[in-house]
């Protein structure tokens, strides 16, 4: 189920056809962390030995075509080199001197999530558990949320006429089942887990206070760009933004957005006393005449 | 007395306008490719750069030209200057034409253009958080309010017609914009207001990917500031090229009063500008910022230009110069857009974005299919008031 909160229309406006612009009261965003019970997934770049199983997992899972990107002679490879419209779930690497370092790519899920704010009928939308989901009946193809997502996350299919977005739902069509995420479940090296966001986000720091020295000391998407359902360990002498991560500061991307655009329409009043006004200026204009023209006004 | 609007009548059939039509057919065809193969094989767009000139410009750029309508009914009717009447009806054509345009534009660009009906009717559905959800159901009731503003001048026309059914919608449809005129006109001045600044609005979210020479919380009101400005512009624009091509008077000293408000309205814009940069500490990157600064500079000259040129009184009467300050007021509007939805977006290092060939040319293909448009209606309606032809029955396009 959705959380409908978002889209809640609590009111509607009866100013003629001001109704069609929009209306009804905004319900107040809610921010901060998910319930207690959202889930999540934590990624350990000193675990992980990038041997892409759960790139392949994540493919099977989603039903997800090869990709052919990278090709050798024969066509026989695939190998994606980044998240695109087949690809919901990567492994990169980053090389700094002589030290490697793998780093696993896929839907942060964040808290507040910059796609769901700016999708216009909530094709993607947060449900419950924290899951950003995609809803392909009310997707109209604007590919606002690839402009919104910081992480360049949402895909679209540019080589299909009847397009949609691709991107990782955390195996939502699993977990409705009892199951895992795919890339969970095969991983060899549980160098990424799957589980409730806030023991995850324990485990994380036990790890940290047990090893120090082998991390990066910084927890990436505990409170980054508002906090993430998915979250990163690295390890001690790689940042996060040599492994791709922007440096977004601890607010939601659509906080500002949001409070601007929240600020102007709070309850439509704004817009219904602009037109009372507006109506009122024109109606008395009419009615005195113009002031160098005496001729009637009309369009 | 010319103050009434009239057809311009002479024939349709004339040789620009089968140029234009050979222009429109070229886009049409391309047009059928892109909903045949995608937009990845007709276009320049990516992951990146999921935007291009079909949004930066044909909605975007095309909706703020359009908004002459907007920017004369400001005049006309909330500031009671009634002098400008003869400028609104065709003002209010040119914002008909193009709002209708960027809407089909957006049916072009959007990949899933079969759900865009459900955008005004799935309203339990809908996101108030979405920027663009506003600008969407705005754009699309300000189409129909404009071409309702727009129907007297089909009334008038039809009011001798022979066709009994049109005749008697003149009938009803007269009376009625005359006692509706009111509340319709103020919807025709509030939806304007509400979209054209949602349209930078649009951009707030895209935090990271901005360039803070354009990312700011000023973006709303920029957008409106400068939209009006192009309203002016594009009306200078327009009615200095129709007396020219349909040899009636040149309206100059009426447009030369009209550019007094753009030049307040350029200045204004200018001043917060500069001070939205100072207030957010980033006058520096005016000058650090690569290219960005260029762009940024190119905008502001842009805009300086025409508000200086103005300021003299000789310029105002010229019909040359005015031609030419709008032209540029226009340009300037059109590159702050570009900026802000282009040049300053960045979504990271790997991505470009340059329009393909197809894209370019459906754009092209519209803008002629939209001046088509434009030619039979002033031609068949009473649209332009004022200086009959130089010689009566060549009102023709030359």
């Amino acid at each position: 189920m959705t959380v409908d909160r978002r889209t809640a229309l609590k009111g509607m406006v009866t100013a003629g056809a001001a109704v069609l612009v929009g209306g009804g009261e905004i319900s107040a965003r809610e921010r901060g962390p998910s319930p207690d019970d959202a889930v999540g997934m934590l990624y350990d770049a000193t675990l992980c030995i990038g041997c892409k199983t759960c790139v392949v997992a994540c493919k099977e899972a989603n039903d997800l075509p090869p990709d052919t990107e990278t090709l050798t002679p024969q066509g026989l490879y695939d190998a994606p080199l980044s998240l695109n419209s087949t690809t919901k779930n990567i492994i990169q690497l980053y090389k700094g001197g002589d030290k490697l370092s793998y780093v696993k790519k896929q839907c942060m899920h964040c808290y507040d999530p910059a796609c769901a704010s700016a999708c216009m009928i909530g094709a993607l939308h947060k449900m419950k558990d924290g899951v950003v989901a995609y809803d392909l009946d009310r997707c109209i193809g604007c590919r606002y949320c690839q402009v919104a997502c910081p992480f360049e996350v949402p895909k679209f299919q540019w080589d299909k006429a009847a397009p949609r977005i691709v991107k990782c739902e955390m195996c939502r069509h699993l977990l409705a089942k009892g199951g895992i995420p795919a890339c969970c479940k095969v991983c060899p090296r549980e160098a990424v887990i799957y589980g409730k966001r806030n023991d995850l986000l324990l485990e994380a720091k036990a790890r940290l206070k047990k090893d120090p020295d082998k991390y990066n000391p910084k927890i990436y998407g505990e409170k980054d760009a508002g906090g993430t359902h998915v979250i990163y360990l690295a390890k001690a002498g790689f940042s996060f933004e040599n492994l791709g991560f922007p440096d977004l500061g601890d607010e939601g991307i659509p906080e500002l957005s949001e409070t601007i655009q929240h600020g102007i329409y709070k309850g439509f009043i704004a817009p219904v006393v602009l037109y009372a006004i507006l109506g009122g200026v024109v109606w008395r204009n009419r009615k005195r005449g113009a002031q160098d023209h005496d001729e009637e006004v009309k369009p | 007395m010319t103050e009434h609007a009239q057809p311009i009548g002479g024939s349709i059939f004339t040789r620009p306008f089968k140029i234009l039509m050979g222009i429109f057919v070229v886009g049409a065809l391309l047009l059928l490719w892109r909903y045949l193969s995608g937009l990845g094989a007709t276009t320049g767009l990516n992951d990146g750069y999921p935007w291009g000139i079909w949004i930066a410009f044909d909605v975007v750029t095309g909706t703020a030209l359009a908004c002459g309508g907007y920017a004369v009914a400001i005049l006309l009717y909330i500031l009671n200057k009634g002098k400008y009447h003869p400028l609104i009806r065709p003002a209010i054509l040119t914002s008909a034409l193009g709002y209708s345009i960027a809407g089909a534009a957006i049916a072009v660009d959007v990949g899933r253009y079969w759900n865009i009906w459900k955008i005004p009717l799935f309203f339990w559905k809908w996101n108030l958080n979405s920027v663009l959800l506003e600008v969407a159901l705005c754009v699309m009731a300000y189409v129909i309010v404009l071409w309702i503003e727009l129907s007297p001048a089909f009334f008038e026309k039809w009011k001798d017609s022979s066709v009994p059914l049109l005749k008697k919608a003149s009938g009803i449809g007269l009376p009625f914009m005359n006692k509706a005129l009111i509340w319709i006109v103020a919807l025709g001045l509030l939806l304007p207001t509400m979209h054209q600044s949602s349209l930078g609005s649009v951009m707030l979210v895209a935090m990271n990917k901005l360039s803070p020479l354009w990312h700011t919380p000023m973006l709303p009101l920029l957008f409106l500031i400068s939209c009006i400005a192009m309203g002016y512009a594009v009306v200078i624009f327009e009615s200095t090229l129709s007396s020219r091509f349909f040899h009636r008077k040149p309206e100059t000293k009426m447009l030369g009063s009209l550019s007094v408000a753009m030049v307040v309205v350029l200045f204004l814009y200018i001043v917060l500008r500069f001070a939205d940069l100072l207030w957010r500490s980033r006058i520096g990157l005016i000058f650090t910022d690569g290219w960005h600064s260029f762009f940024f500079w190119l905008e502001i000259v842009l805009f300086l230009a025409p508000a200086l040129m103005l300021l003299s009184s000789k310029m105002r009467t010229n019909p040359g110069s005015l031609f030419l300050a709008a032209m540029m007021m226009i340009l300037a509007g059109g590159l702050y857009r570009f900026d802000t939805y282009l040049v300053g977006f960045n979504p990271g290092i790997g991505w470009s974005y340059f329009p393909a060939v197809p894209e370019l040319l459906i754009t092209i293909g519209l803008v002629a299919f939209e001046i088509m448009v434009y030619i039979v209606i002033v031609k068949r309606f009473p649209i332009i008031s004022g200086g009959a032809p130089a010689t009566a029955g060549q009102g023709g396009m030359q």
